[in-house]
């Protein structure tokens, strides 16, 4: 649904003046490139934090960095790659995979609202794991804050990480302040070619498992491509100084042989496809799905999409995370909460046209005591209802 | 001293009935009444406050728990939840008119999977407890607080603790997957579970380090990591705590993470020094001990870079480590850290600001200050790399004096933290002994927001309730007037 009225503050207090005037509920942006993500908005108005924008504090030796929520990702990262540092858990920009490649890029609050982490995630940490403090405005109009610009805070209840992820719907997320991490000496990746899923998890997996460090572990299965290799192919990923590089993949390399070894600019090529979901490259009118499992569990989640609807998957985090693409109907995406229920694991519908996202749960249902709770937390910080109402659940 | 809210006096009136339905949800010897078996109970780790409980109730089962969180809300009955009493910040501490659920019962490893890379314990197995079950595959759980012997990893969820190894490795909230939690309503919750980042609200991340104010855990799901081939430390000598801080700036801007980076002032070397003989310099007024790990030439390649760039600062001494026994002996004297400045001073307090750490030298400048001013000695030992400081303020607890001017030295401190940009605590938690503080760190808004958030799992305040927010303007507890 496309908002009419489009309110866009350069300040903090306008984002807060907005919500306090606010007669009706207003759908919450950045530059709105996840748009198409979750259910359709049920608001006329949009309130964007575009306008919040720049870099407001950076701390290269104390590994910190505070951005205005619409600061965008390239932005950041351009000014952490001249100190040698990145964003660990290598938040991606899906412009590409959301149908909106020419929108502009994504904005630090977006990722944060979205929790949107990439294949670093396996190493322990998501973005909301690197989001040290926040500031935001809840849906009375107040401007608060949590967590601050250290990295070790337990200082009340961790509001942070309620925020991260919550798609807008419990705050206008204004500012972040972020922990950073330094950026390798040097990168390289094993391509191992493997059978199948199966086989693909099991190297992954044998790779996890050893004390080399991985911090990229995903599968392209057969029939995708990205970055000059074909699958079906097992990728890991090493990132450190110079001499471990050398020295773990050696070992890698003898323990999983018959891979071959991407070096540089190649394996960097190749994890920002990964990154990027960009194998899926989905058609207009289609669906696709994002499940989180146990990894031991995805071969048998990616054998029932197949035959359930011919799904063209990706897999990252281990074999953890499993992108789906498909028809976007409902019997797929059933069989996507099948599959996501019978590995005990967890399904975002991700982006399908209009009809399909307003019409099913794009998310696994709560049991109905957390439900409670959960209105009640809504109603804790968004009194009124009127920030990005039914965007994860219908009616809430 | 910090106040208590005033017990409910029915339910004190009705002690009987009310011991009398929790023996009939926990059979056998899982209620404890009598005095002198309470005793243990009054206290935790922050053992200047001590108040005896209603009755301990140690629960066997997640079933159990939610039977006796269910009678206790619709009693109108308060519950203090409890691992293994180790918290530093009074999180444990009693209530008069409250029933503390203990978990040390509930002590199985339920599942361990290398291939998933997780396991599911129970909330009273021990953080070490669960290395134990994991070590001989070469597995670890990574979180580390120096209480890992005896805390249990339900509390360790409670206060999202840390330790020495978070640098690399993240604190609980970063290695965690999932926990059952049971509300105050009884409804046993499955939040998360065996992978990564579940959709919805992140109700994992809110419930890690919520200190008890939203719900019992009973299980919990922890990522379990492969170790590194090896470890090594090294340890270096500064002239000054400002050129030690320069040095652990240059090392964390150099790139090369170390797992650990602990630091240690003057007071603290000599205290640890004569407890564990690991031979610290004695003239050095600041050490860092820096660990790396590794395959033995990646162990040398690692302490050689970080050797060169603490050679830039002009230590008085450095010393590589240059097998796994060296090592243990460097760690000795800050593994023992605590005790050994136990054996200088009858009591001491433990502080767990954080502050930036381009911070560090003033602050460390100011906290000698204020050493003087209050006339009370500080040995400073902290986790440099993560600027997470744990002052400890020595006093004696037989004179109330001296205790009063430690609680005032140790607020002065924390305000301090906040002020550079800091805050209250990075690890401990903040119990009873921050909460009155909290209204240093956060607006009255913030507050009021965090309170209702809370309000949203437990809408009579049964949970722990006189622990982190302060009692003040809060219309469900009604406090002592002094």
């Amino acid at each position: 649904m496309s908002a009419v009225l489009d309110l866009a503050p350069a300040t903090e207090e306008g984002i807060a003046t907005a919500l306090r005037n606010a007669a009706a509920p207003l759908a919450v942006e950045g530059n709105g490139t996840k748009r198409g993500m979750l259910r359709p908005v049920q608001a006329s108005r949009t309130l964007s934090t575009r306008n919040l924008t720049g870099i407001t504090l950076y701390r290269p030796q104390e590994m910190v960095l505070s951005a205005r929520a619409g600061t965008t990702l390239p932005e950041i990262e351009a000014a952490l790659a001249e100190k040698n540092q990145i964003l660990v858990p290598e938040p991606p920009d899906l412009r590409a995979l959301m149908g909106v490649p020419d929108a502009p890029p994504p904005t630090i609050g977006g990722l944060v609202a979205a929790n949107l982490s990439g294949p670093r995630r396996i190493t322990g940490f998501a973005l909301r794991d690197a989001v040290l403090g926040i500031r935001f405005v809840n849906g009375a109009g107040e401007v608060l804050r949590s967590g601050g610009r250290v990295h070790k805070n337990v200082t009340g209840l961790d509001l942070c990480k309620l925020l991260a992820g919550s798609h807008g719907t419990l705050g206008v997320i204004t500012e972040v302040t972020l922990k950073l991490g330094p950026a390798a000496g040097r990168t390289a990746t094993l391509a191992v070619p493997v059978e199948d899923e199966a086989a693909g998890i099991a190297t992954l997996s044998a790779g996890l498992t050893s004390p080399y460090g991985i911090t990229g572990a995903a599968m392209l299965p057969a029939g995708s491509a990205a970055a000059g290799l074909s699958g079906p192919v097992a990728l890991l990923r090493l990132e450190d100084v110079e001499a471990s590089v050398e020295y773990r993949m050696g070992r890698l390399r003898a323990a999983l042989p018959g891979g071959r070894v991407l070096e540089g600019e190649a394996s960097r090529d190749l994890w920002r496809a990964v990154r990027e979901a960009e194998p899926l490259s989905p058609g207009e009118a289609e669906a696709v799905w994002r499940l989180s499992l146990r990894p031991s569990a995805a071969p048998a989640a990616v054998r029932a999409l197949r035959g359930a609807f011919g799904a063209r998957c990706l897999l990252d985090w281990g074999g953890g995370l499993v992108w789906a693409a498909g028809p976007a109907t409902e019997a797929a995406h059933e069989a996507v909460a099948a599959a996501a229920g019978a590995a005990r694991g967890t399904f975002t519908l991700f982006r399908a046209p209009d009809p399909l996202r307003a019409a099913v749960a794009v998310l696994p249902p709560e049991p109905p005591p957390l439900a409670a709770i959960a209105a009640r937390v809504k109603a804790a910080l968004d009194p009124s209802g009127r920030l990005n109402p039914g965007r994860m659940r219908a009616g809430a | 001293m910090i106040a208590l809210p005033l017990p409910k006096p029915e339910v004190l009136g009705r002690r009987n009935e009310i011991l009398a339905g929790l023996r009939a949800l926990v059979p056998g010897d899982g209620v404890i009444t009598e005095p002198l078996r309470l005793r243990p109970y009054e206290t935790d780790g922050l053992s200047a406050y001590r108040q005896m409980p209603l009755a301990v109730v140690l629960p066997t089962s997640t079933e159990q728990v939610a039977a006796v969180l269910r009678f206790c809300r619709d009693n109108g009955v308060r519950v203090v939840p409890r691992g293994a009493g180790t918290s530093l910040s009074g999180g444990a501490l009693p209530l008069a008119d409250a029933v503390v659920v203990g978990m040390m019962r509930m002590n199985r490893i339920l599942e361990v999977s290398f291939e998933d890379r997780l396991a599911v314990v129970e909330a009273g197995v021990t953080n070490l407890g669960i290395t134990k079950a994991v070590e001989g595959q070469g597995f670890f759980y990574a979180p580390d607080p120096s209480s890992q012997l005896a805390c249990m990893i339900g509390g360790n969820v409670m206060m999202n603790s840390g330790g020495a190894h978070c640098l690399k490795y993240g604190v609980t909230a970063n290695n965690l997957l999932g926990v059952k939690i049971v509300t105050i309503d009884g409804d046993v919750l499955e939040i998360g579970g065996g992978h990564l980042d579940s959709a919805g609200y992140d109700w994992l991340g809110l419930i890690t380090g919520s200190e008890g104010q939203i719900g019992i855990v009973t299980e919990v799901t922890v990522r379990i990591l492969r170790a590194a081939e090896g470890q090594r430390a090294m340890l270096a000598a500064f002239r000054s705590t400002e050129v030690a801080g320069a040095a652990v700036d240059a090392i964390m801007a150099s790139g090369v993470i170390p797992v650990a980076l602990e630091f240690m002032d003057r007071p603290c070397i000599h205290a640890c020094e004569a407890f564990a003989h690991a031979g610290y310099p004695l003239d050095a007024e600041a050490m860092l001990i820096i660990e790396v790990e590794g395959s033995a030439e990646e162990q040398d390649a690692l302490l050689e870079a970080i050797r060169n760039i603490c050679a830039r600062f002009d230590p008085i001494s450095m010393r590589v480590a240059t097998s796994a026994e060296e090592s243990t002996a460097i760690w000795k004297g800050r593994k023992g850290a605590f005790g050994a400045v136990g054996r200088i001073s009858p009591d001491y307090l433990c502080m767990d600001g954080t502050i930036p750490t381009g911070e560090l030298p003033h602050v460390l400048r100011r906290i000698g200050e204020m050493s003087e001013e209050y006339g009370l000695g500080v040995a400073n030992v902290f986790h440099a790399g993560d600027g997470n400081l744990h002052p400890l303020i020595m006093f004696d607890a037989n004179d109330p004096e001296s205790f009063r001017k430690a609680e005032a030295f140790g607020a002065d401190i924390l305000k301090l933290c906040v002020e550079v940009g800091g805050c209250l605590t990075g690890e401990h938690g903040v119990g009873v002994e921050k909460r009155d503080l909290m209204t240093v760190q956060f607006t009255a808004p913030e507050l009021a927001q965090q309170r209702r958030v809370k309000s949203a799992f437990d809408p009579d305040w049964l949970l722990n309730p006189a622990k982190v927010f302060p009692l003040e303007g809060n219309q469900a507890l009604t406090v002592a007037a002094e």
